[in-house]
């Protein structure tokens, strides 16, 4: 089952949220990072070029043009294979794990997985970024050594950015699958997260996270009503 | 169930044409119930809805029908398949082989179900023959795993047995199905993401049990992929085969000549070794001359590994046996480099023509500094200098160099057979060369080096002067036992000849600080020269080539982790996903498989190196540390 819809990111680009449904414990979600743009390719290319120009008239060496459409064209590929991010993609697999990954424009996929057992929760946390706060989607890690702290966040959709609402129908997902997975679980503890979760402490001091509530009737509630506050 | 209890074997040979097999209907007819087993594992809880999860080697996915063999994890629920026993067996000759299997690899491999590839309708019979065999060979849960011939839709279950107290209720879970590659599993090595520093190592391996536990498992059971397909044992087994062994006859000489002649090395480097630190090298003179010069350290490590590579002591761990690799290649690539370099040496005889060079360029070099030495005797950028001193420390040094003109002009005539002999030793490898090339700058500069100590210890000298004779000034004195500055009462006659003296310090500073300078940034320059040379050596000993060049190739040997891809889905089939490895990235590489070195990094900061020259304190920023630490 497969269902798309489309959301915009802090910038205002537009992003195309894809979600399949594989079935009850297994769910995947795609975000589509806007593309690169015909204007702002031509307007790179465009000053490079001229500022090539500019210093071949003052050396009246040739060695500038030809160097100026060498570093465009490795420029071009290095930024289409090392930093343009087409889609992220997010699996998540009952009782085996979460699986991001990032497909970059020239093909290459880059793999994060984590199993069930590392993964403490799944929040949205806030974040103060340049002069704006933004919201942001992350996994909290378990910590070997003590078992309710949380060793380490790891931020998903970094390139995508998506806003609250794309990370809500996200974040809704996957607490349901969390949910199901803690109350099927053979560990002993798998009954008390369920009922501990609304007293979890807070990550970051400078954020606030979302409670999760097992009542699932309060999730038409306006979600600006939910922000809990830092500890 | 008269097929269960006795025909087994018959039925199973009546069925040889196991391709033919129809499967159970999918819809499971209650069986008549038989007692569950021995084996049976009450221990484990059942919550209702849970889903299992069945690793399937995607080389048995065309297998004839047969049963399946591996491992169970209760701890995640998952049951790892290593291998299918086909159609027809005896189920005494599987429980012996999997006997014999679990006493050799220490894994507890059992039979965990049945796996059907069937290419029409099921047929009732076999279905109940098939649950028969969960009687036969009890295990908790027992997995039916069924494929259409020809087509991608699979079916799977796992029944448990309740037990005769209610024979209707056995319940099933639904199945997760995970295919993966078992050649690239068994050969791949996983390495977990680095642990935080302030953690133990052993604390980290509870929580990467999942996947850990199923590489684990199909590495150790290698020992059931001994056998071969062509093999005429009583079972037949479906795994994963290997290609066959290796035919060529040079691999195999090689690997029965590897012994003698590691053996034969490794006494020849301990005879060397033990030559070299007999007592006559540990004289004054010599070990101190060893101590200062690169190129001992670096044939010192060497020694060193080499001496590890040749060892007659197998690798107990695979990191020492990539250690090992990377060493040998680390070996090679140095000696081939340098024999490169000799060949390029004497084609163009640049031995000769460096030889007559040699000789020319240091003329210059002392030129050079005869005349900086006039300029800083006259008025250097317009500072007036104190005319006296000047003209001392100019003599001075001016007369150093003049020695140092003429101890160059006595060598000239062996300079080429020095220089010819000193090539010859780029065979031993290029480090080698390259050390040398720095312990040769490094004597042609002694002269920079001695100025700069002079420099030094005389501006080291007036700076401490200058800061106890204005503790003077001010009525301070250092008190040494307390190690701090107290006040004192000085007498008029101490407080005279202190003013005084603090005075002609004060202005003969330019002059003495204008030396220290120049000779400070040329033997700084100097130092900078030796300092890239010696980073170019420590890449080269330390770059784990081997690892690198196994990353590129056999991606899948180093694993960073896993990763799953979802596979085409049908509702209400099973979800089938592929597990691929995900290879480390090469950064992580190179910082896991780094190869120790003498490792010439500064000791100092910035800010310590800034506040040593400026005190005048002599600087050592690549010296090379008495004792070696990885």
């Amino acid at each position: 089952m497969e269902d798309e819809q489309s959301f915009s990111d802090i910038c205002g680009g537009r992003l195309a949220l894809q979600r399949r449904f594989y079935s009850p414990s297994c769910l995947e979600f795609c975000l589509s990072c806007p593309r690169i743009t015909l204007r702002s390719l031509t307007a790179v290319t465009c000053t490079v070029w001229l500022a090539a120009y500019g210093l071949f008239t003052l050396c009246e060496n040739t060695m500038i043009l030809s160097a100026a459409i060498f570093i465009t064209l490795l420029g071009l590929l290095g930024y289409l294979h090392f930093v343009k991010i087409d889609h992220e993609t997010l699996l998540i697999i009952d009782s085996l794990g979460i699986q991001m990954t990032s497909s970059y424009a020239s093909g290459k996929e880059s793999t994060t997985f984590i199993e069930m057992g590392q993964v403490n929760d799944v929040v949205i946390n806030e974040a103060i970024y340049m002069q704006k706060v933004i919201y942001y989607l992350c996994i909290l890690l378990k910590d070997p050594v003590e078992p309710h702290g949380i060793s380490q966040v790891v931020p998903l959709f970094q390139s995508a950015k998506p806003r609250l609402d794309c990370l809500i129908e996200v974040y809704r997902s996957c607490q349901d699958i969390l949910a199901h997975q803690k109350a099927t679980s053979t560990s002993p503890e798998g009954g008390d997260k369920i009922i501990s979760a609304s007293n979890r402490r807070s990550h970051s001091g400078m954020g606030a996270y979302w409670h999760r509530q097992e009542d699932k009737s309060e999730q038409d509630h306006d979600p600006a009503s939910r922000i809990g506050h830092s500890v | 169930m008269g097929l269960v209890s006795r025909g087994a074997a018959e039925a199973g040979r009546g069925a040889a044409s196991a391709v033919d097999r129809p499967g159970p209907p999918d819809a499971v007819p209650n069986p008549t119930p038989t007692p569950p087993a021995e084996g049976a594992d009450p221990g484990s809880s059942r919550s209702p809805g849970m889903v299992l999860k069945a690793f399937f080697p995607t080389c048995c996915a065309s297998a004839d029908s047969g049963l399946l063999v591996g491992r169970w994890v209760p701890e995640q629920s998952s049951a790892v398949v290593l291998a299918v026993v086909h159609f027809p067996f005896i189920p005494i000759q599987v429980k012996e082989l999997l006997a014999q299997v679990q006493q050799a690899s220490q894994v507890g491999v059992t039979v965990l179900g049945t796996w059907c590839h069937r290419r029409q309708e099921p047929e009732e019979s076999l279905g109940h023959f098939l649950e028969g065999l969960g009687a036969i060979f009890s295990h908790r849960p027992w997995f039916q795993l069924c494929r259409e011939r020809g087509s991608k839709s699979w079916s799977c279950k796992a029944t448990h047995w309740q037990g005769p107290a209610s024979p209707a209720a056995s319940g099933e879970d639904q199945v997760m199905l995970i295919f993966y590659d078992q050649r690239k599993v068994l050969l791949s090595q996983l390495h977990p993401p680095t642990a935080l520093p302030d953690r133990q190592a052993g604390d980290t391996t509870a929580s990467a049990g999942g996947l850990a536990a199923v590489f684990d498992t199909v590495a150790r059971s290698e020992a059931l992929f001994q056998s071969d397909r062509f093999d005429e044992g009583p079972v037949r087994l479906s795994h994963w085969q290997s290609e066959g062994m290796e035919a060529s006859i040079l691999v195999e000489l090689a690997k029965w000549a590897a012994g003698p002649v590691c053996l034969f090395l490794a006494c020849l480097l301990s005879l060397i070794s033990a030559a070299s630190a007999c007592r006559v090298f540990k004289l004054w003179p010599l070990s101190f001359i060893w101590s200062k010069l690169s190129t001992c350290e670096q044939l010192r490590h060497r020694l060193e590994q080499l001496t590890l590579i040749f060892s007659t002591r197998k690798a107990e761990s695979p990191a020492q046996l990539m250690r090992k690799a990377n060493m040998l290649v680390s070996v090679l690539l140095d000696v081939a480099l340098g024999l490169m370099l000799l060949s390029w040496l004497h084609r163009k005889d640049l031995i000769g023509q460096l030889a007559d060079a040699l000789i020319p360029v240091a003329d210059r070099v002392a030129e050079e500094l005869q005349h900086l030495l006039q300029w800083l005797m006259g008025a250097p950028a317009g500072l007036k200098m104190n005319r006296a001193l000047d003209q001392v420390l100019g003599r001075f040094f001016l007369y150093h160099i003049h020695l140092w003109i003429s101890y160059i002009h006595l060598m000239s005539p062996f300079i080429e057979r020095i220089l010819w002999h000193v090539g010859l030793s780029a065979c031993l490898g290029l480090t080698v060369a390259l050390s040398i090339l720095s312990d040769i700058i490094a004597l042609l500069t002694f002269h920079i080096y001695c100025f700069y100590v002079y420099g030094a210890r005389l501006y080291c000298l007036k700076i401490h002067g200058l800061s106890s004779l204005w503790r003077l000034f001010r009525g301070k004195k250092w008190n040494v036992l307390r190690q701090r500055v107290d006040s004192c009462s000085y007498d008029l006659d101490q407080l005279f000849i202190g003013t005084l003296l603090f005075t002609i310090l004060v202005f003969l500073l330019p002059t003495t600080a204008l030396y220290y300078l120049v000779f400070t940034l040329l033997r700084l320059l100097v130092v900078a020269v030796q300092g890239l040379i010696h980073l170019l050596v420590d890449l080269i000993n330390s770059l784990p080539l081997y690892s690198l060049g196994l990353r590129l190739c056999r991606p899948y040997r180093l694993a960073a982790g896993v990763k799953f891809r979802v596979l085409e889905h049908e509702t209400g089939r099973p979800l089938r996903l592929l597990m691929q490895i995900n290879p480390l990235p090469y950064s992580r590489v190179v910082h896991t498989y780094r190869l120790p070195t003498c490792g010439c990094h500064p000791k100092h900061s910035w800010g310590s190196l800034c506040r040593k020259l400026f005190f005048g304190e002599l600087i050592y920023p690549w010296r090379q540390r008495g004792n070696k630490q990885d």
